[in-house]
């Protein structure tokens, strides 16, 4: 398994998703989970990626995406360097062992009914995976979840150096399997 | 400032931007457009089918280098442009495609006539447009002929709801486009403009891998110096047609599937490919794990994802190929003023290779005419200044095979997505751009019968094109396929097209010259007689030997080790060059 996160800025203009999603279709690279949303910027808009890459460099993926004429930056986001979390909410039956395990793993009850228990989770995906893991022998009534979002870490930013330089993919990090694609 | 409308405004962007000439048929939703194009000085060609009007533009920007239009209405007109679009766009041509789309308050209720054709077209063009508001008009026609035309020319379509094109706006055309997330990489770098010269001064096998990168970046010229420099033998891929002269000594012909044997095996046994604006498809590499083995690769491209898409690239030249080419030789004489080592071995083997395995044809046993003698004659007769625009099969590998060519842009066809049919529209195309330049269309009876409609345009418009029809009354690549892979067995690639229709009864009904040659003496007579007709377009119907097939062949999904010279015949090989 190849799984690699990608932060991408893209513009913030009509049918950006569509284009990224077809040319992930077209090109056959299989997409495990997709974040949008708004960012510091209104005219930029931020997706996170997380990609299941079997048999396709992951150079290739990004030099294809960059192509995109809405594309303005990219930039792997390693597990070293970069916060990652996901939202998890999950339905159960609401019980003494059901509540002792929301205690147990930090989470939050976000809505309780006699019967059930709706059940908040925010965290890294072993964080997530571990909870439903203690939880699936209680019984999930129902779950929802969001794509991983990610950030690095320190004080580096990708919208800084994606939209305060015009230039060429950076192969200044020797770390990165990936360069930063930056416009 | 005063106020037009938003079709008035589409009009004027497009005289900024430079149209001379658009192809293009009206319809509901464009007509708003086509009242001020009434008046305009643009030239609007009205085509008889938008694919048509799509090749043409197609045609047009290959034969020219500038950016070729074309017009269609909302549905069917724009989706009938989709096949020439994802065509430009696999081949790199630029091309701006304007749509009429559905009023802004109907898109989206199934209108009559609406189609999604920025949907439908997103993944076979470099990037497109809806636009609702005609204050946006501007700005996106700007915005199209930008990215058609720079970085890796493509395909760009504007799609405009009616609204738009009727409401009242203002006209402000944008002379700069600036696009945060698009700026082609124009210089390679230096470091790697080093490396290059440094792989190519260890190199005793190199070959010049020549791809239609070349003819877009207008770096013939360049390419040349590479090769004087050098030394090392030139293959040009079908879309680099022209790049290099054919004449030239060092030219091997066109490498692939039905590429030359010196060609496909200058590149198996290379030790390095300096690879110029190719992008190692499946037609030229044959199978993939067994392309070149011993080559270390130099991948000059202006796409940074063309490097390492096919083929592990052990230097990569991003940038604009003219400026790669012009500091990439200069680099190379310093590298190979320290160590040059001596080619002559490497080229004795090539050039004897070339020597041995020459293109030939076998004259039909019937006293049939030959299709590859017919094509050929062609290109005598006609000379290097001539266009030639192809359709899709046996007759197209011929005419890269059998006609010279030496100057870029003299050679047109569809070489990516493979477009039957492409030949007449884009010969046309051809010669509204180059009206001085005699325009052969050289097609098959198959592609002809898929858009010949667009003679009558030809006819009507003064656009005297010559369509050579090479008729073998089948679908003569598939049959081909057939003959050699299904046990002759010919399903469905029977077209009767020697006895319906009447090619000569037709190009006369649509206005042309009709001509028809069925004796090989008759060849020459029946091509110079078409060369001497320059007020109409004229169609020669061929009727050539059937049976002819396309070769040296390697078969699909093989490797190029396994190039056979004529069915079941692999080359003869001394056995010092096994």
């Amino acid at each position: 398994m190849a799984i690699h996160t990608l932060a991408v800025l893209v513009e913030n203009s009509p049918g950006v998703l569509a284009r990224v999603a077809s040319l992930f279709s077209r090109r056959g690279y299989n997409i495990d989970s997709l974040a949008v949303g708004p960012t510091e910027n209104p005219k930029v808009s931020r997706m996170t990626i997380v990609l299941n890459l079997e048999g396709h460099a992951l150079d290739q993926v990004s030099a294809q995406l960059f192509k995109l004429v809405n594309v303005i930056g990219i930039s792997e986001m390693k597990d070293s360097d970069s916060l990652k979390r996901e939202i998890l909410l999950v339905k159960v039956a609401n019980t003494a062992s059901t509540k002792e395990l929301v205690k147990k793993h930090n989470a939050v009850i976000a809505d309780e009914s006699t019967t059930t228990l709706s059940i908040e989770a925010v965290g890294q995906s072993t964080a997530i995976e571990s909870l439903l893991t203690d939880l699936k022998p209680h019984g999930i009534r129902e779950l929802v979840q969001s794509g991983l979002v990610a950030l690095e870490r320190g004080d580096k930013t990708l919208a800084d150096r994606t939209l305060s330089t015009m230039g060429t993919a950076n192969e200044s990090d020797p770390n990165s399997s990936t360069a930063d694609y930056q416009n | 400032m005063s106020k037009i409308n938003g079709a008035q405004s589409l009009v004027n962007a497009l005289e900024a931007a430079g149209v001379e000439v658009m192809f293009g048929i009206p319809g509901g939703a464009i007509l708003p457009a086509y009242d001020p194009i009434f008046d305009s000085k643009i030239r609007h060609i009205l085509v008889r089918h938008e694919q048509g009007a799509g090749h043409a533009a197609t045609g047009y920007a290959q034969a020219t280098g500038r950016v070729g239009v074309c017009i269609a209405t909302s549905g069917p007109g724009a989706t009938n442009l989709v096949t020439p679009l994802a065509d430009a766009q696999m081949d790199s041509v630029p091309i701006v495609a304007i749509t009429g789309q559905v009023p802004s308050a109907a898109i989206g209720t199934d209108a009559f006539q609406e189609a999604d054709i920025r949907g439908v077209t997103m993944p076979v063009t470099k990037h497109n447009y809806l636009i609702t508001d005609p204050k946006d008009i501007p700005r996106a026609i700007a915005e199209a002929f930008h990215i058609a035309s720079t970085g890796r020319p493509g395909a760009v379509l504007v799609d405009i709801a009616k609204d738009a094109l009727q409401k009242e706006t203002t006209f402000d055309y944008p002379h700069t486009v600036s696009l945060a997330g698009y700026n082609p990489v124009m210089e390679p770098k230096s470091e790697a403009v080093r490396d290059a010269a440094a792989l190519i001064a260890q190199s005793k096998k190199p070959v010049l891998y020549v791809g239609g990168g070349v003819i877009k970046a207008e770096a013939a010229a360049e390419l040349m110096q590479l090769a004087q420099v050098t030394g090392a033998p030139v293959v040009t891929t079908l879309m680099a047609r022209g790049a290099f002269p054919d004449s030239h000594q060092q030219h091997l012909g066109m490498p692939g599937m039905h590429g030359t044997v010196a060609a496909v095996t200058a590149l198996q046994k290379a030790d390095l490919l300096i690879t110029l604006g190719a992008r190692f498809d499946d037609r030229v590499t044959g199978k993939l794990s067994t392309f070149a083995p011993n080559a270390k690769i130099i991948h000059a491209d202006i796409d940074p994802a063309e490097i390492g898409k096919n083929r592990h690239a052990d230097v990569a030249l991003i940038g604009d190929l003219k400026n790669t080419l012009r500091v990439l030789v200069p680099a190379t004489k310093v590298a190979l003023a320290k160590s040059a080592p001596d080619l002559t071995p490497w080229l004795n083997e090539v050039y004897g290779w070339r020597k041995k395995f020459p293109l030939g044809y076998d004259k039909p046993a019937d006293g049939s005419v030959s299709p590859q003698y017919v094509i050929e004659r062609i290109g005598k007769i006609s000379g290097p200044d001539t266009i030639f625009a192809a359709g899709v099969g046996q007759h197209q590998m011929w005419a890269s095979q059998f006609i010279g060519y030496e100057k870029p842009r003299t050679w047109l066809n569809s070489g990516g997505l493979g477009t039957m049919g492409y030949a007449v529209p884009a010969a046309m195309g051809a010669k509204v751009g180059a009206p001085d330049a005699t325009v052969w269309a050289i097609d098959g009876d198959g592609c002809f019968q898929m858009t010949n409609q667009e003679l009558v345009t030809c006819a009507l418009n003064n656009i005297p094109i010559k369509v050579a029809v090479i008729n073998n009354e089948s679908l003569g690549m598939v049959r081909q396929w057939q003959t050699l892979f299904y046990n002759q067995r010919y399903s469905n690639t029977d077209l009767h097209s020697k006895r319906i229709p009447d090619f000569k009864l037709l190009a006369e009904a649509m206005g042309c010259v009709g001509l028809r040659c069925e004796s090989p003496a008759d060849v020459d007579k029946t091509i110079e007689d078409a060369m001497a007709i320059n007020d109409r377009p004229v169609v020669v119907d061929f009727n050539v030997h059937r049976d002819a097939m396309v070769w040296p062949m390697v078969a699909a999904g093989t490797s190029n080790d396994d190039i056979t010279v004529a069915r079941s015949m692999a080359p003869v090989w001394d056995s010092q060059e096994l």
